[in-house]
């Protein structure tokens, strides 16, 4: 086993630095070693997306992308979008409209939605529901959800 | 006892108190789990579905640099062969420590056969390939009608048929026939102008919750446990746990973290022993995840099965008589759901001749889990498109129909109860009112269908403590997880007791030293019966506080009243004081007021449920697309709409996926070959529309506020309304679920 990577980034608009081992996934480095447990894993291979991230502006699985390769980076997760005092208007959204039930995709589609409405602030249902199709809930249905998105898009544009 | 009356709380739509916690990530579920000087711990599987273990050889494995420990069942405790409840449904204690780690046969690919623990997940899982395991390989049976034929491998050389209570005399993997009869159908199919009989097949289906099982277990040299998991019951996993590991109840302390969906399947502990007994060699704390393919290829799905239904019927819609055969795939231990499946099957209808023929049967996958209404999905599959048949063949509208031939309260069941209070006429007639059933249908190959669904709904133990904060707040411990929104709709039960505003309850979930037995979050019981549980400690602190304004006001407690959340004397009211107000004076009055409140209840009263849907069948690719979807439910009375609303809504396109998409798919070895979510695969967004969901509210005598329970109700009706939309579509009866496009082809005779 080689020896660790140090990895100097950007983590929700602070720098940061890291010691990880080479195979250890971005969704590991965030997990297990900066304790930002906020993306899960919810099958590791890129097709749940609860593990949702942004970096530099485009929307990944984290369980996809090795943690060394976040250097010189820059990534957002869940745990930057709210304010001190303010929740971000998707996160206000998913609670007025009810859209998570057991909450373990909300960060996931949280972050999804926000990708979406930064490159895309009007989107229609359809490109809504395209835009989150690589998102899986087992609980709600997306009614809500998509609800939500769009309560949000009229919030923020 | 249900009150009739305008409440000021249920009914409301709050934001649910642990919202925050769940948008911004900071909600701990049982994987976040972190503590110092971890150990992880990894499980060895089966590659086969069917074999004989010869020999495991753990020493290379112990030998590799960083491993702390390696268990196999050799390191259990002898248990006794007995039968433990486990909240919704029961199992023996053998099967349940056999399924842990695989004693002498392993009997699906995927069961677990000894587990690692090391310093770091990788090394765990380096080391279990140096566990060297010889099996004698057999020949698996997967099929439930393959299973049942005599010269079938057996998978329990020794288990004998409980054939309606006489064991058989040879082994069989048949675990039990069950019959139900009332009347003669054969003297209700002489009376029927129309009989029709048709065969159904389901297959194996997974509940599919976003969140893989965990546990973090720490055993103290003092013999205490403590285990930190998701689950949907603390209190099942304790009793589990012990009985697995002999270890009495008082000394495993379950802690429930935030649990990332269950739908029934996360009830049975898998790694949680597991996880223990490796903390017990080490002495060190054990997380032990599953991945997404170990959820799969491990843990209970729901069965497979192969249902018949014969149904006879007047040419003016009355049903004379009827039959179902239900064989039900167990999964490789006894306990399938279709001793459920044999009381919902005709549930909804008055049928005075009907038999009911259930057999439980073992085949080589994993051992079945409850999965939301167990069993009745595969059976109203069949028995709600026979139906369809019927009005079909007599010219009747569906809905007329079930309007009918609706059972009434005190009408008897086949299984014997009586039909308890329930709203199905006016389900029937919510969908019938509703502008989806009357819309025009626009375009070829489209089609619109219905399907109803039964479910009786449980209640079962619950405990909740309330505790009087000085501002004027509460705070409700509960011992119910809380899967899809139940803190809220709980808080609002003793919110509306208390007078005080949902927001005025800081509810939380305890671990079992915490708080009061609580059976698990299943059954559709939590917002019923820990409601219940919450309504009764509201009273008890409603009487103490009464008791305090008395003494405040030096008066006896008789001329206190409490009415709109104030507290004031009976006689002129020159006394008054509200909740917030008394809260901020019990140190002057006595101290604390802690209310406590326990509930079986015995009324869960079922739910029922009707769907519409139109859907779209692509004649080149077989596809079927779901246009509108319509579900109309019972709730009693909803406590939070906002979650009754989504209970249906997310049961609903469970359902859809039932229906169209989702199903185990085995190789000729038993192995299963799609076990990811790229393979195995659920609705997305993209594949639905919008659910409209109807609220019916029949309130339900059997709880204070006319509560039923929602949750399990939404997912029966969807594969028969869309096997019966897809029929108006293109003239085709579907009989196999899922109704995949190859099978839409095959049906269509193109491929």
């Amino acid at each position: 086993m080689p020896g660790k990577v140090h990895v100097q980034t950007t983590i929700n608009g602070e720098a940061a630095e890291y010691l990880c081992e080479p195979r250890q996934s971005l969704l590991e480095v965030l997990r297990d070693v900066l304790y930002l447990t906020g993306a899960k894993e919810g099958c590791n291979n890129g097709n749940c997306g609860a593990c949702s991230v942004i970096l530099d502006g485009r929307l990944v699985n984290s369980c996809l992308v090795l943690g060394a390769e976040l250097e010189g980076k820059s990534l957002e997760t869940i745990e930057g979008l709210a304010d001190p005092d303010q929740l971000h208007p998707i996160q206000d959204a998913f609670l007025e409209n009810a859209a998570l039930q057991c909450g373990i995709c909300t960060p996931g589609f949280i972050m999804a939605a926000k990708a979406l409405l930064d490159q895309n602030p009007n989107p229609t249902e359809h490109e809504i529901r395209y835009w989150l199709a690589g998102n899986l809930c087992r609980c709600t249905g997306y009614d809500k959800i998509v609800r939500a998105v769009q309560d949000a898009a009229q919030t923020t544009s | 006892m249900a009150e009739k009356k305008d409440y000021k709380v249920v009914g409301t739509r709050p934001i649910r108190h642990d919202g925050l916690d769940k948008v911004t990530g900071r909600a701990l579920y049982g994987a976040d789990f972190q503590t110092v000087g971890l150990l992880h711990g990894k499980v060895l599987r089966s590659p086969h579905a069917h074999a004989r273990i010869k020999s495991i050889d753990t020493s290379r494995a112990e030998a590799y640099p960083g491993v702390r420990a390696v268990v196999t069942a050799k390191d259990f405790p002898a248990v006794e062969d007995k039968i433990a409840d486990l909240g919704e449904g029961a199992a023996n204690v053998k099967d349940l420590q056999d399924n842990v780690l695989a004693g002498e046969k392993v009997l699906y690919k995927g069961h677990q056969v000894a587990a690692v623990a090391a310093i770091d997940p990788h090394t765990a899982e380096e080391a279990l390939e140096l566990i060297d395991v010889e099996y004698e390989v057999l020949p698996p049976v997967i099929k439930v009608l393959d299973a049942m034929k005599e010269d079938a491998p057996l998978l329990h050389e020794d288990m004998r048929t409980d054939e309606m209570g006489e064991q058989s005399e040879k082994p069989s993997n048949v675990a039990s026939h069950f019959q139900h009869k009332q009347g003669d159908p054969e003297k209700g199919y002489a009376e029927a102008d129309v009989v029709v009989e048709q065969e159904y097949t389901t297959e194996t289906v997974h509940q599919g919750y976003i969140e893989p099982h965990n546990a973090t277990a720490l055993y103290n040299p003092d013999g205490q446990l403590t285990i930190w998991c998701s689950t949907q019951g603390a209190f099942a996993v304790r009793e589990q746990v012990s009985e697995i590991l002999d270890i009495p109840v008082s000394k495993v302390k379950v802690v429930p973290m935030e649990i990332g969906g269950g739908f029934g399947g996360k009830i049975n502990v898998y790694i949680k022993p597991i996880a223990a007994m490796l903390s017990q060699k080490t002495g060190k704390p054990v997380k032990v995840l599953m991945s997404r393919a170990d959820v799969f290829e491990g843990t209970g799905p729901t069965p497979g099965s192969y249902v018949r239904v014969k149904m006879g019927a007047t040419n003016d819609g009355r049903i004379t008589g009827a039959e179902a055969y239900l064989a039900f795939e167990a999964g490789a231990y006894a306990g399938s759901p279709v001793g459920a499946a044999a009381f919902c099957v005709f549930s909804p209808y008055k049928i005075e001749n009907a038999q009911v023929d259930g057999y439980d049967v073992v085949v080589n996958k994993p051992k079945t889990a409850a999965y939301r209404a167990p069993g009745a999905t595969n059976a109203a599959f069949a028995a709600e498109t026979v139906i369809d048949e019927i009005c079909e063949k007599i010219g009747m509208d569906p809905l007329e129909f079930r309007i009918l031939n609706s059972a009434k309260e005190g009408d008897i069941r086949v299984d014997g109860p009586p039909v308890p209070h329930v709203g199905f006429v006016e389900t029937v007639e919510a969908a019938k009112d509703h502008p989806h059933y009357s819309a025009p249908l626009e375009g070829e190959n489209v089609g619109r269908g219905v399907a109803s669904g039964y479910w009786p709904n449980f209640g079962m133990k619950s405990s909740v403590v309330i505790n009087v904060t000085a501002d004027g707040t509460i705070s409700l411990v509960e011992g119910s997880t809380d899967i899809g929104g139940t803190r809220a709709s709980v808080a609002m039960q003793a919110a509306e007791v208390l007078g005080i505003p949902a927001e005025a309850v800081t509810p939380s979930v305890a671990d079992t030293d915490s708080v009061g037995y609580t059976a698990v979050t299943g059954g559709s019981r939590t917002a019923f019966a820990t409601g219940y549980a919450a309504y009764e400690a509201a009273q008890d602190v409603k009487g103490q506080m009464v008791e305090r304004a008395a003494k405040l006001w030096e008066v006896d407690a008789e001329e206190v009243q409490f009415a709109d959340g104030v507290f004031s004397t009976v006689n002129g009211k020159e006394h008054e004081i509200d909740f917030k107000g008394l809260a901020a004076r019990l140190d002057e009055t006595g101290g604390p007021v802690v209310g406590r409140g326990t509930a079986d209840p015995n009324q869960p009263g079922p739910s029922i449920g009707l769907h519409v849907v139109d859907v779209e069948v692509d004649p080149e690719t077989g596809k079927i697309d779901i246009l509108r979807y319509t579900a109309t439910q019972d709730a009693g009375k909803a406590i939070h709409p906002s979650y009754v609303e989504g209970q249906i809504q997310g049961g609903a396109v469970q359902g859809i996926g039932w229906a169209l998409n989702e199903e185990y798919i085995y190789n000729e070895k038993g192995e299963m070959t799609n076990a990811s979510f790229l393979d195995y695969r659920i609705p997305t967004c993209l594949d639905l529309p919008m659910i409209d969901a109807v609220i019916v509210e029949v309130p339900n005598p059997g709880h204070p506020f006319g509560v039923r329970g929602v949750g399990e109700t939404p997912i029966i009706a969807p594969p028969a309304a869309i096997a019966n939309a897809v029929y108006r579509a293109i003239g085709i009866r579907m009989k196999e679920l899922p109704m995949s496009p190859g099978r839409v082809l095959q049906a269509m005779g193109k491929i």
